[in-house]
């Protein structure tokens, strides 16, 4: 049954991935074991097939959108279990900088992954940043700027989420064009990353 | 159109060349070199401003100094702003004081014939869904075009947006149908609100209606295929169907030279005779592209995009660049002064790189002129939007069989699937909007009364 939830989650079939999964949890498998055998391990073949150039991204889309379906079935019975997600990310384009494309593909295969994601937008300030933690208590927060008079808006939310207390309760990670490995580290990020699969692998790494 | 033999589609050159500024032609026998340079990374707030200031000063400075040093005897220079100075109009307009005044003092004193292209960005998009005809956004927009050329701008340019926040999402999705939705129903229509406007102000402000620039739209489509995310196939259909949106700033009164990140110029130039700015290898410092020679062959201006002020080994990179652009424009212009010399290095910029690439093939001049052909046979700009997608991928799976451009194995097949999605696509726009509208499509991400179009 997981090989034909497979399947259908790596032909971004979403009508059998929900099917296939309601199916699953009727013949018995564990809410677990299809999140983890037959959704989110078929995830990480469809990044490392974008990554090895097998894959476009409308091809990875259509694979996390048919998970998404799944997840619609399986979600309930995953808080029913006492089973959680993953993690928590906050993720946002950062101040001054509408540049969203990179931004969305990382949320999508970040929930493809199986965290939790609350996508702030674009334009978020330093205090949005701060208040989102504090309200969600993420895991993560993921930052995005393509433009370089905004990417120098990213160490300040790193301060401000210091000022607020909060900067050892989450890992901070980056990403966007103009924004390197040797720039995180120079404004006290914990990651830095160059794609979205590098992003899950990041993300990954540090939860 | 305006251009219809290759013979006479050449760089330098078109039907309607443009006067402008202290003395310049665009488009009437030479190229002229375009240069943009933009701050290093940091922040522009009220506490940085001198040092914004500063910065921009230095680089028109060092720019104009390379450049009579070379006795470049032309010069266009593109100010393109950063958001936060179309937020705050007065920012902007302060700097195209200062660049103005610098150009003035260079033709006064060391006779540069030059122009300046001012292009505040498109801040619209800041509020989501978009209110394109409204809001504060669109005031802040309009005070810094209405200020442009009492501050010294000599052309507007813009790389508008709208249909933008459906394109992004249909792009990653490879839905043509939402692509051709936001290009040819979406777009247009903004094209011709926007440009309606625009060349009503310039007019009152005796400054030339540059042009527009579908960047975000078909750059956004390049950038993503280079780095592997997208078919390259469905980038270059892409380029090719963003043509009938662009050109409608042109029907509105839009003289050119056309923004230089507007690769769909040579369609421009074809069908509007206008003189067309482009970029290239030139423009390497700001994005990396397979167009680096082929996008030369039919430039009027020619740019290098965009440069940060940076040290480089030999000096400050928009000194670079504009080095770089004086010889390309020198070369270039001294092959134009022999008998056919234009059409014989024009045809080795395009043949160096059409057979590379899907996205080099449809800016082949001569590809151009084919698809150009069919593409005026619509009478609307949605007809020419999905005649643009349907002839490119037939000129391209033509092109595939016939190996004049090579494509990956994975591609063909995409390329097929698109062409099945395009035979698909509604013959009627009444009919593609009636199915966007009812299906909900896209319904979260923009309003459609924005567009004069009625919600589901």
């Amino acid at each position: 049954m997981l090989n034909l939830l497979k399947e259908a989650v790596l032909k971004g079939d979403m009508t059998e991935a929900a099917e296939l999964t309601s199916q699953a949890l009727e013949d018995g498998v564990s809410p677990g074991e299809i999140l983890s055998d037959g959704l989110i391990a078929t995830m990480d073949i469809v990044g490392q097939e974008f990554e090895s150039g097998i894959r476009f991204i409308p091809e990875m889309l259509v694979s996390a959108e048919a998970m998404k379906s799944a997840m619609e079935i399986l979600r309930p019975q995953l808080i029913a279990s006492g089973i959680e997600s993953r993690g928590k990310v906050v993720i946002g384009t950062v101040e001054g900088d509408l540049h969203d494309i990179g931004k969305d593909l990382v949320a999508t295969m970040l929930e493809g992954a199986g965290y939790d994601i609350v996508d702030l937008g674009v334009e978020v300030t330093a205090g949005q940043f701060v208040e989102a933690v504090q309200k969600h208590s993420p895991d993560v927060v993921a930052m995005s700027a393509l433009l370089t008079t905004t990417m120098v808006f990213m160490p300040g939310v790193i301060q401000a989420l210091q000022d607020a207390g909060l900067r050892d309760s989450v890992r901070v990670v980056i990403g966007g064009a103009p924004v390197t490995r040797d720039y995180a580290e120079e404004i006290g990020a914990d990651g830095y990353a160059d794609d979205a699969p590098t992003a899950v692998a990041l993300v990954k790494s540090l939860t | 159109m305006a251009i219809t033999d290759r013979d006479h589609f050449v760089y330098g050159r078109c039907p309607n060349p443009v006067e402008c500024g202290h003395g310049l032609t665009i488009g009437g026998g030479s190229v002229v070199p375009e240069i943009n340079f933009t701050l290093p990374p940091m922040e522009i707030a009220e506490s940085t401003w001198p040092e914004v200031r500063r910065q921009y000063s230095e680089m028109i400075g060092s720019v104009l100094e390379r450049a009579i040093q070379l006795e470049v005897p032309q010069l266009l220079v593109e100010f393109e702003t950063l958001p936060g100075m179309t937020h705050r109009p007065a920012w902007g307009l302060e700097i195209v004081r200062l660049l103005a005044d610098a150009l003035a003092r260079a033709h006064t004193e060391h006779g540069l014939k030059c122009a300046l292209r001012f292009t505040p960005n498109d801040i619209r998009e800041s509020s989501r869904p978009p209110l394109m005809r409204r809001g504060e956004h669109w005031e802040a927009m309009n005070e810094i075009f209405s200020g442009a050329g009492h501050a010294g701008a000599d052309m507007i340019s813009i790389e508008s947006t709208g249909g933008k926040e459906i394109h992004d999402k249909a792009l990653l999705h490879a839905d043509l149908k939402g692509i051709v939705y936001a290009l040819g129903v979406l777009a247009y229509r903004d094209m011709a609100f926007l440009w309606s406007h625009l060349v009503g102000e310039c007019k009152r402000q005796s400054i030339l209606p540059a042009g527009d620039t579908a960047c975000g739209f078909a750059n956004t489509a390049m950038v993503l295929a280079d780095r592997g995310m997208i078919p390259r196939s469905l980038a270059a259909i892409v380029r090719v169907a963003t043509v009938p949106r662009s050109l409608v700033a042109y029907l509105e009164g839009a003289t050119g030279p056309s923004k230089d990140c507007a690769y769909e110029g040579p369609y421009l130039k074809a069908m509007a005779g206008i003189p067309i700015s482009m970029e290239g290898k030139s423009c390497a410092c700001a994005h990396l592209s397979p167009v680096g020679n082929v996008a030369q062959a039919v430039c009027d201006a020619w740019s290098n995009e965009s440069v940060q002020n940076i040290q480089l080994l030999s000096g400050k990179a928009p000194v670079v660049s504009m080095e770089h652009l004086a010889y390309d424009c020198r070369l270039m212009n001294t092959a134009s002064a022999e008998d056919g010399g234009a059409l014989r290095l024009s045809r080795w910029l395009a043949e160096s790189d059409a057979p590379l690439d899907v996205q080099a093939y449809v800016l082949h001049p001569e590809v151009v002129l084919r698809l150009c052909e069919r593409i005026v046979e619509g009478v609307t700009p949605y007809e020419q939007t999905i005649i643009a997608v349907q002839e490119s991928i037939e000129e391209m799976i033509r092109a595939v069989d016939d190996n004049a451009v090579q494509l990956p194995e994975r591609e063909v097949d995409w390329l097929n699937r698109l062409r099945v999605a395009a035979a698909a696509l509604p013959a009627k726009e009444e009919a593609m909007i009636d199915q966007m509208i009812e299906a909900g499509s896209y319904a979260d991400v923009y309003r459609p009364s924005e567009y004069g179009l009625q919600g589901a």
